[in-house]
């Protein structure tokens, strides 16, 4: 379905590069390399003892993206791993089983450590074995409380600072031969905190109408950089004030949302979604929304590396360790349902959307335990109509277009019918 | 006359509904989607037309002509089918004028010849009243007997029945592509009055009144005012998006317009499964549906007949039955085989095993319903599953036992429910 050249912007084109660079990085051979996952991780951290970040989610939706994960995950299932496992995983070990090539071509060099923070996801724990069986190299662990109550205590703060202190950067003054300097970490929180100002700015501008930004679809995108490898980064804080200064033009054209086919003519639909997107056909299932004019006013997956906008956290350069051990513990899928339906309830009213639709991932369980249940919750707090796609991460033979297709025009025509109805009155009059 | 059509495009048959301004049903239409769905549209629409020229015409001649009505629907059918009949020889004998049939032309003429006599000569008998048809699709009816009757005639003749077999494939998909216009079913009508009229005795309708009758019917034009489609081919149609609705809503609003009170809805299609809740006003509050598995829908059903070499019709009345109804455990289709060849060399009953598999799919009908908000009363069962009276007897049992007792409603007309929802969509569309 790839009927055109994807329109891209500015902004778009300086990340590629960006991430090209951090590729190249990795592969070099010259920098210690760490994988680590993206919820909640420690980039600040890492760059104090100059080492490379590496990502094995990332790589996961690259190789989706470019169709090559679907033969990734048969080679991680032929190798045993069910079919129900997650296919970030499947996809990462099916990449090593095939010669673990990074996407600039060149082979990914063994990690000097692995650096295991799970916030929300304990598959991740599962997944970081199979990696230390292959790489027999160090692993540090970093146990990221799980929020049950809500909200985070003072008590799981110390926990984390202590296991900061005691275990993890040990650990990698040891493999990087760099001594740690707080007053370093200090300088990328500062910056860190200037790049989040940015990134929230953006995140809240679609709170206009129209909407000049997709909160999901173009939001996956403009996370990129602060998510990854980049926080705390001069490039980072100077990618977001390009960003911004593109969304503000864009403002002030009374612009809509882009497309991967150019800007939207007009919005028809305001959402918010929950739930990661699908990348194997992911310009396919951008089209279905964006061709009926729907626009992502916020999602729930543009936060899954950290929330800023929620409660307002920013890290903090006074207050270092306590402000990393914040971030990890606040990233969404370490916070537990009822926060989380507060989240998306919040969202529907302050960004004036007409629904919540939540794509339940089949091979994420983290993620899609208690959707149904989140979904019935916020439908009655806010009254809005939701409605529940079933799609996956990056395995392409749980795509259907024709069922996902299905699904979303009933519910763009549920809502029209709604807004018709007034209530629903006048609908039925005829 | 101003009229809105809804066409349901589903995975096995396409179904039309027309309406009238005041939404009464003039009309349905159904045919099997075959793999056109562009032509299966036509064919439906055309179904519907039909029926609606035979509900006018009954509208004038008043109750008196029920007997009349019934007898003319079946001669029509006769026309209708020598009409197709001779369609299909002129194009079988089209064939014929290929280069590689210049040694057997003659031959394979007169073997066609004689089959299409044969066959046409017992088109009477097809659809002499009261005789059993074991389809109404003339692929269907003309293709068994034109099996049949060319195995005789090319051991007669000594020609490979293989060829015939190959001139007919080829013939069928032109003739069953063939619309008949407006004109030809004005004939084929009129000729069926008539001869009804010859046969038929007291039909207590004056013959006069009723030709004059069927030719002022006949005279009235059925405006297509807007035409909605929908149902899973409903893309695939050469029709702007505002004239496409998703069948989720239509088959809400269609359960609505036929039980107003109703406020849950399953639709269980040849491909999917779905959930509906409505409110009050007919219109979808929320809905589930199955994902990319077709696990426990229509086609499912289809699966299992063939395995077990009997027709889908029979199904039912054989699950029905059934003493004891096992646990089957998956919906599955390629499981479900498995299972079922498992359960029949363990020597279980084909019924009690049929039973355990209509229990099967309501649950998970009932799983899908539970997602899309659970059953409130009234509760109304739409789609082909719910002429399966063993699967309708399931989900009673289910309904009751998860929810207690509430009003379920089956409609016989349960099969048009998205497309008469179509159709109010297309009212809907012209007159708000």
């Amino acid at each position: 379905m790839s009927r055109q050249e994807v329109v891209k912007s500015n902004s778009h084109m300086v990340q590629k590069e960006m991430i090209t660079r951090n590729y190249d990085r990795i592969t070099g051979g010259t920098a210690k390399v760490s994988s680590t996952f993206v919820p909640g991780n420690l980039n600040e951290l890492l760059m104090c003892f100059d080492i490379a970040n590496n990502l094995p989610e990332i790589n996961a939706i690259q190789n989706a993206m470019r169709k090559k994960s679907g033969e990734m995950i048969a080679e991680a299932e032929r190798s045993g791993h069910s079919e129900d496992v997650c296919t970030y995983v499947k996809a990462d070990i099916g990449m090593m089983a095939k010669g673990n090539i990074a996407p600039n071509g060149k082979p990914f060099p063994d990690p000097d450590v692995l650096l295991l923070s799970y916030t929300g996801c304990f598959t991740f724990m599962k997944w970081f074995e199979l990696l230390r069986e292959q790489y027999k190299c160090p692993t540090v662990m970093l146990h990221v409380p799980y929020a049950a109550d809500g909200l985070p205590t003072k008590n799981m703060r110390d926990y984390i600072v202590k296991q900061l202190k005691e275990d993890v950067i040990p650990v990698l003054e040891k493999v990087s031969g760099v001594k740690f300097d707080i007053d370093r970490l200090r300088e990328y929180l500062r910056k860190s905190a200037i790049a989040e100002n940015d990134l929230v700015w953006m995140l809240e501008s679609s709170k206009r109408r129209p909407s000049p930004v997709d909160c999901y679809f173009g939001g996956v995108y403009y996370m990129g950089p602060i998510f990854t490898a980049f926080r705390g980064t001069d490039e980072c804080i100077e990618y977001y004030r390009l960003l911004r200064a593109e969304i503000e033009e864009r403002i002030a054209k009374g612009l809509c949302a882009q497309s991967p086919d150019g800007d939207m003519p007009e919005e028809n639909y305001r959402l918010v979604v929950e739930g990661p997107p699908n990348w194997t056909s992911f310009r396919d299932f951008w089209r279905m929304f964006s061709e009926a004019g729907a626009v992502v006013v916020a999602s729930s997956y543009t936060k899954v590396g950290g929330v800023y906008d929620y409660d307002g956290f920013r890290h903090d350069p006074g207050h270092p360790l306590e402000s990393l051990a914040d971030y990890c513990l606040g990233v969404y899928t370490n916070r537990n349902l009822p926060t989380r339906v507060d989240m998306l309830a919040r969202n529907l009213v302050e960004y004036e959307a007409d629904g919540l639709l939540i794509n339940s991932i089949k091979s994420c369980n983290s993620f899609s335990a208690g959707q149904l249940v989140m979904m019935r919750e916020i439908e009655k707090i806010t009254g809005k109509p939701g409605a529940f796609i079933e799609t996956d991460l990056v395995d392409p033979r749980y795509f259907s277009a024709a069922n996902v297709k299905n699904r979303l025009e009933s519910y763009f025509q549920m809502i029209d019918q709604k807004r018709r109805a007034g209530g629903s009155a006048a609908a039925a009059g005829a | 006359m101003r009229t809105f059509i809804g066409i349901d495009l589903g995975s096995t048959t396409t179904k039309s509904v027309l309406v009238d301004e005041n939404l009464a049903v003039l009309g349905r239409g159904i045919t099997n989607s075959r793999s056109n769905y562009d032509v299966a549209a036509r064919v439906s629409k055309q179904e519907a037309k039909i029926a609606a020229r035979f509900t006018l015409f009954r509208n004038a001649l008043g109750k008196d002509a029920e007997h009349l009505l019934s007898d003319l629907e079946r001669n029509f059918r006769l026309e209708q089918f020598l009409s197709a009949l001779r369609q299909l020889e002129e194009t079988c004998m089209g064939y014929l004028d290929h280069p590689r049939f210049q040694g057997t032309k003659t031959a394979l003429r007169g073997s066609l010849d004689a089959v299409f006599r044969k066959i046409e000569g017992e088109a009477q008998e097809i659809y002499a009243p009261g005789a059993a048809r074991k389809s109404d699709f003339f692929r269907d009816i003309a293709g068994s007997r034109f099996m049949n009757l060319a195995e005789a005639a090319c051991r007669e003749a000594d020609i490979p029945f293989e060829t015939m077999l190959n001139i007919y494939d080829k013939s069928i998909i032109d003739v069953e592509s063939r619309v008949d216009p407006d004109e030809t079913v004005a004939v084929q009508m009129k000729n069926g009055l008539t001869r009804s009229l010859a046969s038929a005795e007291g039909v207590g309708v004056d013959r006069g009144e009723a030709l004059s009758a069927l030719g002022t019917v006949l005279a009235i034009e059925l405006e297509e005012t807007y035409v909605v489609g929908t149902g899973y081919g409903r893309v695939r149609l050469p029709f702007p998006k505002e004239h496409i609705r998703s069948e989720i809503l239509c088959h809400g609003l269609g359960a609505h317009m036929m039980f107003p009170g109703t406020r849950t809805v399953l639709d269980i299609g040849g491909q999917d499964t779905k959930g509906i809740q409505v409110d009050e006003n007919g219109i979808v509050t929320s809905f589930q549906m199955n994902d990319r598995c077709a696990a426990g829908c229509g086609r499912y059903l289809g699966y299992i007949a063939d395995e077990m070499k009997i027709g889908l019709h029979e199904l039912g009345p054989i699950a029905m039955k059934a003493t004891r109804v096992p646990r089957i455990n998956s919906t599955c289709t390629v499981f479900a085989g498995a299972e079922l060849r498992d359960r029949l060399a363990l020597g279980e009953r084909r019924e009690d095993i049929l039973a355990g598999l209509h229990r099967a799919i309501m649950l998970r009908a009932i799983s899908i319903i539970s997602r899309s908000g659970g059953v409130t009363n009234e509760f109304t069962f739409t789609g082909g599953v719910a002429k399966n009276e063993a699967a309708v007897r399931e989900l009673r049992k289910l309904l009751k036992e998860n929810y207690g007792d509430m009003t379920i409603n089956i409609s016989p007309d349960s099969i048009y429910t998205g497309a008469l929802g179509g159709a109010n969509f297309a009212l809907r569309a012209v007159l708000n």
